[in-house]
C-alpha cells in the first residue's frame, strides 16, 4: 500500500516539476497522433461523402465494410503495417520502420475507417435535407461534397476528436511498428506497459493521468463543440 | 364533359401573340409506387406572363414543377423547351426553404459560386441580392435562425442568382403572414419584370387573382384548362375548377 501512494506522489511530482522525459513522451505522442488524425481526415472525410454522393455497384457492401473496420485490432494493424515497411516489405526502401513516421502511418490506418464511417453517418442525414434544393441549383451530385462537408463542419469536428480519442489511447499498433525506442518513438502507452513491467510505477502512473486528462479534455471539447453558440445558431 | 375541355382550352387560351412558347410538356406521364400520379399532362408555358398553377391536393402540381425543374424523370412524353439557349437558366423555390447553415451572405455568395460567377462579381451581386431581398441588414446572421418570411425573401432571392429564364415556386408562402407574403409577391413581381418568366404555385384564390395573368388548373395529374385569371374566377371553363373554386373538389 505505501508504494501505492508512494507511486501516486512521485507522479504528480514529475507532472508538476515538468519532468524532461515525461514532457518528450507527451509530445511526441501528440505530435504522432495529432498528424495521424490529420491525415485520416484528409482521406477519410471526402471518402465518406463520397459513399453518400456516389452511386456504383457495391456501395452498401463497402459501407458494411467500413463500419466494420471501425474495430480493426490495434495490433493487426501494427502487424500489418509491420510487414509493408519492414526490410523484406514492399515499403521497405523507405526505411521507415522504428521511426514516428511508422507510427503516424500505423495509426491513420486504425482511425481512416473510423473517420469514414463516422462521417458518412453525418454526410448522409445532411445530403437527405439538401438533395433535393442542391439539385435544384443545378449541381451535381459529386459537385456537392465541398458543400456537404462544410455544412457538416460541427458534427465532423466532433467526428475528428472521436478519432483522436482512439488514436491517443492506442498501444498495440505504435508499440510494433515504433518499437518503444527511449527518445524516437517512445509515446505515453508504449511508456506506461514498459515501466510497468519494469516496476517503474511512477513515470507510468504519472503518463497514466496526463492520459485521462488528455481523454477529458477531448470530450470536453466534443461537449463544447456540440454545444457552441455557433453551431446552434446553424442548427 | 371531359372530352370537350381541350376544344375548349383553344377559345379560351391567353392571347399569345407574340408570346414565346417557353416550354412545352406532352403527354408526360409520370409513376411512383404503382400510381400513376401524373397522367398524361399536356402543357405549354409561354414567356412574359405570369402562370399560376392551382389544384386540389394531389393533383400533381408540385409534381409537375419538379418535373419541369428536372429533378424528377418522366416515365414518358417529353419536356421541351424550345428556345433553349446556353443561357436558359430555371431556378426553384420550395415551399419549405432549405437553406445552408451558414450566414445569409455565404448562401447568396455559394449560390452565385454555383452559377459559375467569377468572385469579383460575386461581391457585388450578393449586394445586388441583399437589396433585392432587403436582407442587407441580416448578411451576418446564420440563414437559419432568421424568421420565416427571411428565410423565403432569401431563399428566393437566391434562387435569382442564376437570372434564371424561368422561376418556379412552389407554394412559397404557404406558412407565412399576410406583410411577408406580400413581400414574397413583391419580389415575384421584380422578376417578372426583369423578364423571368413565373410559374406559381398556391391554394390561395386571392392570391392568384393578384399575381396570376393565367391559371392552370390540374386535377388528377391532367391539365383541365389553362384560362387566363380574370376569366378563371369569374367563369371556371371545367367543371372540376368550378367545384373546387365552391370549395367541393376533392380528389
Amino acid at each position: 500500500m505505501d508504494s501505492f501512494t508512494g507511486a501516486f506522489s512521485e507522479a504528480f511530482a514529475l507532472i508538476l516539476r515538468g519532468d524532461s522525459d515525461l514532457l518528450e513522451i507527451v509530445a511526441l505522442s501528440l505530435r504522432v497522433t495529432m498528424t495521424a488524425v490529420a491525415v485520416a481526415c484528409v482521406i477519410g472525410l471526402p471518402l465518406g461523402a463520397l459513399l453518400v454522393v456516389g452511386r456504383f455497384p457495391g456501395r452498401t457492401a463497402l459501407t458494411v465494410v467500413v463500419n466494420s473496420l471501425m474495430g480493426l485490432p490495434p495490433v493487426v494493424v501494427g502487424l500489418l503495417v509491420y510487414m509493408m515497411l519492414s526490410n523484406s516489405g514492399p515499403l521497405g526502401v523507405l526505411q521507415l520502420l522504428y521511426t514516428p513516421t511508422a507510427m503516424i502511418i500505423a495509426q491513420a490506418v486504425l482511425v481512416t475507417p473510423i473517420i469514414i464511417a463516422l462521417s458518412r453517418q453525418v454526410i448522409e442525414d445532411l445530403y437527405a435535407e439538401y438533395d433535393e434544393q442542391l439539385r435544384a441549383m443545378g449541381m451535381t451530385r459529386f459537385a456537392m461534397v465541398p458543400t456537404l462537408l462544410f455544412d457538416a463542419r460541427f458534427s465532423l469536428i466532433t467526428v475528428a476528436l472521436a478519432g483522436l480519442g482512439r488514436a491517443i489511447a492506442e498501444v498495440g499498433a505504435v508499440l510494433i511498428v515504433g518499437g518503444n525506442i527511449n527518445h524516437v518513438t517512445r509515446v505515453m502507452t508504449t511508456t506506461i506497459a514498459l515501466e510497468t513491467s519494469k516496476g517503474n510505477l511512477a513515470l507510468a502512473l504519472g503518463l497514466g493521468i496526463i492520459l485521462i486528462a488528455l481523454a477529458l479534455l477531448v470530450n470536453a471539447a466534443v461537449m463544447s463543440v456540440r454545444h457552441s453558440a455557433a453551431r446552434t445558431a446553424h442548427a | 364533359m371531359l372530352e370537350r375541355v381541350p376544344v375548349l382550352i383553344r377559345k379560351r387560351v391567353t392571347d399569345r401573340k407574340n408570346r414565346e412558347c417557353m416550354l412545352r410538356l406532352r403527354n408526360v406521364v409520370f409513376e411512383a409506387g404503382g400510381k400513376r400520379l401524373i397522367d398524361g399532362l399536356d402543357l405549354e408555358l409561354f414567356s412574359g406572363t405570369k402562370t399560376v398553377i392551382m389544384g386540389p391536393n394531389g393533383a400533381g402540381k408540385s409534381l409537375a414543377l419538379k418535373l419541369i425543374q428536372g429533378l424528377l424523370e418522366p416515365a414518358s412524353g417529353d419536356i421541351v423547351r424550345p428556345n433553349e439557349g446556353a443561357d436558359f437558366a430555371t431556378a426553384m423555390v420550395f415551399q419549405r426553404p432549405t437553406l445552408l447553415r451558414r450566414s445569409v451572405e455565404a448562401n447568396l455568395d455559394h449560390a452565385l459560386r454555383v452559377c459559375r460567377v467569377g468572385r469579383a462579381d460575386r461581391r457585388h451581386r450578393v449586394e445586388e441580392l441583399l437589396e433585392l431581398g432587403n436582407l442587407e441588414h441580416l448578411r451576418k446572421q446564420p440563414a437559419r435562425r432568421l424568421s420565416g418570411g427571411e428565410q423565403q425573401r432569401l431563399s428566393v432571392v437566391r434562387a435569382m442568382a442564376s437570372r434564371p429564364k424561368l422561376l418556379l415556386l412552389d407554394e412559397p408562402t404557404a406558412s407565412l403572414d399576410p406583410a411577408a407574403t406580400a413581400a414574397i409577391e413583391a419580389l415575384v413581381n421584380e422578376a417578372h419584370q426583369g423578364g423571368t418568366k413565373i410559374v406559381f404555385v398556391t391554394h390561395d384564390a386571392g392570391q392568384a387573382r393578384r399575381i396570376g395573368d393565367e391559371v392552370v388548373f390540374l386535377h388528377k395529374g391532367r391539365l383541365c384548362e389553362q384560362t387566363p385569371a380574370e376569366e378563371f374566377f369569374e367563369q371556371p371553363v371545367s367543371v372540376e375548377a368550378a367545384a373546387y373554386l365552391a370549395g367541393r373538389l376533392v380528389l
